[in-house]
């Protein structure tokens, strides 16, 4: 084993800093991507544990809180303030540290040069920087956790007053600067990789790869970089005006007349509402930006291993372009009760209905697509159906939330919390294992272990129902969300029991994440070999060394004859027939 | 080692003999005027508050005006005047809440000395501390039993401190960094001691009524009585 | 395809699709984990719910079903091949797009039928004239409640008068507010008239708050700097809770006020007996 690892170092001869600290190699990037997004991925996880212990054993002392949190714990209780900072650093790692960053920056540089025959991405440099602004980004987010006033305090959407008055809770102090700051640097980092892959995959497909040939990940992949481009900037500019209230008292955001803790505050004029608009509408498109990527990654990886061709794959793509272009303007349905103008409600239930048409379709057509399939199940495959298991109730549960009047109840209950987190959360985090099963022989050159990669699906599958399918019904109940604890009402103390349940799944499926660890970090080094085309699929990534050779191919760029889904076509020796495959011109 | 000691005896002996030739000021505050109803505060909203007394509302405590016509919670302090410095005391000062009700509603404090902040209630409450020249603190204490500590490092007359739980919850610590204030308690009077001889300007300070200055003069060994008057301001 | 897929996974989907729908429909009515009892006249959001509910959970059932299904029917076989579909027929592109149609249609367009948008348009449009009006302003971390007394009219209020005598800051000399009935943060619960509907406006002196109240359907943002309103007619006797549903900070989540629906006479008789403002702010 060694023997080769050495004959892969001779082959390039890079040194060890740009091979892997500062490589331009989309394919180290992507890698740098995926193991950062890991750390993410740990690290919000752990967070939400402890909301979990404190939601299930609220007011009972648990002295080892105190041992690991210091004073956010005495007494081993966690504090009421560090339950705000928890939910809103657990929320905003997990959205865009883990599920934006380590899930589109993994994949989209991974996939898009590979499955379109590009050596690179159009512009390396950019995109190594992409990486090291977003590792800035999360050092800052991280320092914040260590701040005498704590991490950042205001829920992941920070609206303001609360997070631009510095005194109005300890999260609104130096910890919202840091959060402020974080997400300015990530902002840019996301921006440096959109430009990247909508350059990439408009300019450097090779001969034959027509858009219409394209594997339904770049599809998916490139309307999210669009997406990102066009929305990320209004947050920027939201969070610098942010800044300017909190530093430079401004009053974008902060009316006047206010009086926090009985001083009053030196702002007038501003409006909260303005933040609400700003902040959704880049929080919109951002669940998208979140889910097409996983959405993608998932159409691919059920086609591949259902041996069959996508359904309906110029109209799942027109879905896909749809659901994008629609993203953008639903945004207020997050405000239906903010004190918006009513009648703007009225139009956002209409656009909001508009977008569940191709939501509706491209799940539809993905159901179609294992139908009849002849299905190889391999982990990758059972958390790509897993993603269909989760998202269906997830955009189900959309419909209530979509219409107006029945979002008056809804709205900030845990019937969110449990919507959100089944269509945007676990599912995109499925979607990502997913990628991640299937991808990694080709990222790494070796297989990772089939019987552990099933039993993580299966304690994460039933894990994730056990833990968020109880939320819709406390939610219909009307607990709200972001509560520290469910003592203080009659109509919330009814679940105080069932929180307890919901707590110890969330650390089952929690502890079945540890196999996963396991599982990848044991395989990239001990696996066994992996071979070109262990999935016997089509795409030109698949028709390469397993892991690709730096510049991806050898002297000579792939020519594509066909599109990315012909499997199983009758007549055909094997039931897959590579995009590199020349149409043979058959004697009738 | 021998003569570290020696000198910290002498010290000591010097500091217990000036201490011995300090002056002591005392005095009442006086409340002029008829005395304001005392604004009611009924904790209907939270039950648990409620349960706490009785179910009947609480007098707040901003103007209290004793029986014998004297003013409760005023903060008499040397504004101006003290020389040399001093260490703070090793004892915490206590701010308790008990019954959804700061105990005491005003109190003095030395710059470094601890301050403990107790929750005797088994409900939350958090202490908003906001003055303008420390730094401001905010802290949830959610169940009975917690403590907080703190330490203020400039002083400040006064550091408002509330509950935003409970927004009647109020008080005020006077944050000095010397020992030389008093607080009025039911018959109005206070009383400073060990001032060493000299000129100090004394000030009254009360939350509703506002402020009054005096300049005195003590000497050596002397008991000095003054006498502050408060009205209720149009 | 190499190797004979096992039949275990798709059993699993199936058993774990079905034993947790029965056992979730067990434990739910057994709990009675459902919304809580309708105490307003917006019985339409119950029936909307209700409908979208039934819809959504037959398709619930159906596509998890089948989902399950097909994992376990169409495993992996090296005898057999999938079934071609060529990909951009007329006819693929029509079945594509017409169950998610269907779909969308039946749950989405039957929910507004139902009255969706008429109750929108009415819970935001006119109030009712001889409505029962309560000011709510939330603040960290409890609400002031007030009343505006006889002339029916707030008084005019004013940030830089807040103290703590004067929590509202409400201006004294204005007459309208003479006679307003105040109840500061934390103080005073809200009494409210059976049968009569009653407005809230809402306000808030420091952060984002929304007063919700989920025995009558309400929630409405208090944000700073404007007022917000909702109006309903409260229909049941009894005690209730007011919530807060807009994180606000530490104490968000017991930011309660405690409400009590009477019938219209005594609410009125109780209001007389309180001080009016003019006798409190001095
Ligand atoms: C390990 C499984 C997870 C558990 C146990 C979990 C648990 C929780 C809990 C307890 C809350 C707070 C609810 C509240 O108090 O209102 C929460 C909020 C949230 N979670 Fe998760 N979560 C998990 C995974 C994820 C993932 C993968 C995402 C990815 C997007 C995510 C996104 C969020 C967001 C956006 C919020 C809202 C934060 C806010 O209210 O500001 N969660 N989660
Ligand atoms: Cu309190
Ligand atoms: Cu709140």
């Amino acid at each position: 084993m060694s023997v080769e690892h050495a004959a892969v170092e001779v082959h390039h001869k890079e040194s060890f800093l740009t091979k892997y600290i500062f490589s331009t190699d989309h394919k180290t990037i992507a890698r740098q991507y995926l193991i950062t997004g890991i750390i993410w991925g740990v690290i919000g996880m752990i967070l939400s544990w402890f909301m979990r212990l404190q939601l299930a054993y609220p007011n009972q002392p648990m002295p080892f809180l105190e041992k690991i949190l210091g004073r956010w714990a005495e007494g081993g209780i966690l504090k009421p303030e560090f339950y705000v900072a928890l939910i809103t650093m657990h929320g905003t790692i997990m959205v865009f540290f883990l599920l934006t960053a380590g899930l589109s920056g993994t994949f989209s540089n991974y996939l898009i040069p590979l499955q379109i025959g590009a050596r690179d991405m159009a512009f390396p440099v950019l995109n190594m920087l992409s990486y090291w602004v977003f590792f800035a980004a999360s050092v800052v987010m991280l320092i914040s956790f260590f701040v005498q006033t704590g991490p950042a305090g205001a829920g992941w959407t920070m609206y303001p007053p609360l997070s631009a008055i510095k005194s109005a809770i300890p999260g609104a102090d130096v910890g919202a600067t840091l959060w402020l700051i974080s997400m300015g640097l990530f902002i840019v980092s996301s921006l440096l990789g959109a430009l990247n892959y909508i350059t990439t995959t408009l300019n450097y497909r090779t001969k034959g790869m027509s858009m219409w040939r394209l594997p339904i990940t770049v599809w998916g992949m490139f309307v999210t970089a669009i997406l990102g481009l066009l929305s990320f900037p209004v947050l920027l500019a939201g969070a610098v005006m942010l800044i300017f209230d909190r530093e430079f008292g401004t009053s974008f955001f902060v009316p006047g007349g206010l009086v926090v803790g009985g001083q009053p505050v030196p702002h007038e004029g501003g409006n909260p509402i303005l933040w609400q608009h700003l902040f959704w509408f880049l929080g919109h498109p951002e669940v998208y930006i979140v889910l097409l990527p996983a959405v993608s990654l998932v159409g691919e990886i059920l086609a591949t291993n259902a041996r069959k061709p996508l359904f309906a794959y110029k109209v799942s793509v027109g879905a896909l372009i749809g659901i994008g272009a629609l993203s953008m303007i639903v945004w207020g349905h997050h405000m239906y009760v903010s004190g918006m103008n009513p009648i703007l409600g009225e139009v956002f239930v209409i656009t909001t209905l508009a977008i569940s048409f191709p939501t509706a379709i491209l799940i539809f057509n993905y159901l179609v697509t294992i139908w009849r399939g002849n299905l190889r199940l391999t982990p990758g495959m059972l958390f790509a159906l897993g993603f269909l298991g989760l998202f269906i109730p997830g955009a189900l549960t959309g419909a209530f939330l979509a219409t107006a009047p029945v979002d008056i109840q809804l709205h900030d209950t845990y019937f969110v919390v449990a919507h959100f987190h089944f269509t945007m959360a676990t599912a995109a985090a499925f979607g990502m294992f997913a990628g991640v099963y299937h991808w990694f022989p080709k990222m790494f050159g070796r297989m990772m272990n089939d019987k552990l990669g099933k039993i993580h699906f299966w304690g994460t599958f039933i894990g994730v129902y056990l833990i968020f399918f109880p939320m819709f019904f406390q939610g219909i109940a009307g607990v709200p969300r972001r509560y520290y604890s469910f003592t203080e009402y009659n109509f919330t103390s009814q679940f105080v029991g069932l929180n307890k349940f919901i707590t110890i799944a969330a650390f089952v499926a929690g502890a079945t994440q540890l196999i996963f660890l396991f599982n990848f970090f044991w395989s990239m080094f001990k696996g066994p070999k992996a071979d070109k085309n262990p999935w016997k699929a089509n795409t030109l990534e698949w028709q390469t060394d397993s892991p690709p050779p730096h510049g991806n191919w050898g002297p000579e760029l792939p020519v594509v004859y066909r599109g990315p889904y012909e499997y199983s076509v009758p007549g055909a020796e094997e039931d897959y027939i590579p995009q590199t495959v020349p149409i043979k011109v058959e004697a009738k | 080692m021998i003569k570290k000691s020696v000198s910290l005896l002498l010290l000591a002996l010097v500091v217990s003999l000036s201490f011995g030739q300090n002056a002591t000021l005392k005095g009442v505050v006086k409340f002029k005027g008829e005395a304001p109803k005392p604004r009611l505060i009924s904790m209907k909203a939270d039950r648990q508050c409620d349960a706490m007394h009785g179910g009947k509302p609480v007098e707040a405590e901003d103007v209290v005006v004793n029986q014998n016509g004297t003013l409760k919670w005023v903060f008499v302090y040397v504004k101006e005047g003290v020389k040399g410095k001093y260490n703070p005391p090793a004892e915490p000062v206590v701010l308790d809440q008990q019954g959804c009700w700061y105990h005491p509603h005003v109190f003095g404090i030395m710059v470094g000395q601890k301050l403990e902040v107790r929750n005797s209630d088994p409900l939350l409450h958090n202490i908003h501390a906001m003055p303008k020249k420390n730094k401001p603190f905010n802290i949830g204490q959610p169940v009975k039993g917690m403590k907080s500590y703190y330490t203020f490092t400039v002083p400040e007359v006064m550091v408002p401190f509330k509950c935003d739980v409970h927004p009647w919850m109020s008080a005020y610590a006077g944050v000095l960094d010397h020992p030389f204030f008093s607080v009025t308690g039911d018959k109005g009077e206070f009383e400073i001691k060990n001032l060493p001889p000299g000129t100090y300007t004394i000030e009254a300070w009360h939350a509703k009524l506002g402020t009054q200055v005096q300049t005195i003069t003590v000497k050596a060994g002397e008991t000095k009585t003054i006498e502050f008057t408060f009205e209720r301001k149009k | 395809m190499s190797e004979k897929q096992s039949k275990f996974h798709g059993l699993l989907f199936l058993f774990f699709f079905i034993t947790g729908m029965i056992l979730s429909v067990w434990v739910v009515l057994r709990n009675g984990w459902w919304l809580p009892e309708l105490a307003s006249d917006r019985e339409t959001i119950d029936k909307i719910f209700v409908t979208i509910f039934i819809i959504a959970g037959i398709l619930f059932i159906l596509s998890e079903l089948s989902l399950s299904f097909f994992v376990l029917k169409y495993s992996g076989d090296p005898n057999r091949r999938a079934f071609y579909l060529p990909g951009n027929t007329k006819k693929e592109i029509l079945w594509s797009i017409l169950p998610g149609t269907l779909v969308v249609i039946i749950l989405e367009i039957s929910a507004e039928f139902l009255g969706g948008a008429s109750l929108w348009g009415r819970i935001y449009g006119e109030v009712p004239k001889d409505a029962f009006l309560v000011e709510i302003t939330g603040e960290q971390f409890a609400w002031n409640v007030r009343y505006p007394g006889p002339d029916g009219k707030f008084g005019k209020t004013d940030p830089k008068l807040i103290s703590t005598d004067n929590p509202l800051g409400i201006d004294i000399s204005d007459e309208a507010a003479k006679d307003d009935i105040v109840f500061p943060a934390g103080q005073g619960i809200l009494y409210l008239p059976l049968n009569r509907p009653v407005v809230f406006l809402i306000r808030s002196k420091d952060v984002i708050h929304s007063p919700y109240l989920p025995n009558f359907r309400v929630k409405q943002d208090a944000v700073p700097g404007m007022t917000t309103r909702t109006w309903f007619v409260p229909k049941k006797e009894g005690e209730f809770e007011l919530a807060c549903a807009e994180l606000c900070g530490l104490g968000h989540y017991r930011m309660k006020l405690p409400v009590v629906v009477e019938p219209a006479e005594k609410v009125e008789e109780w209001l007389r007996e309180q001080t009016p403002a003019a006798d409190l702010y001095y």
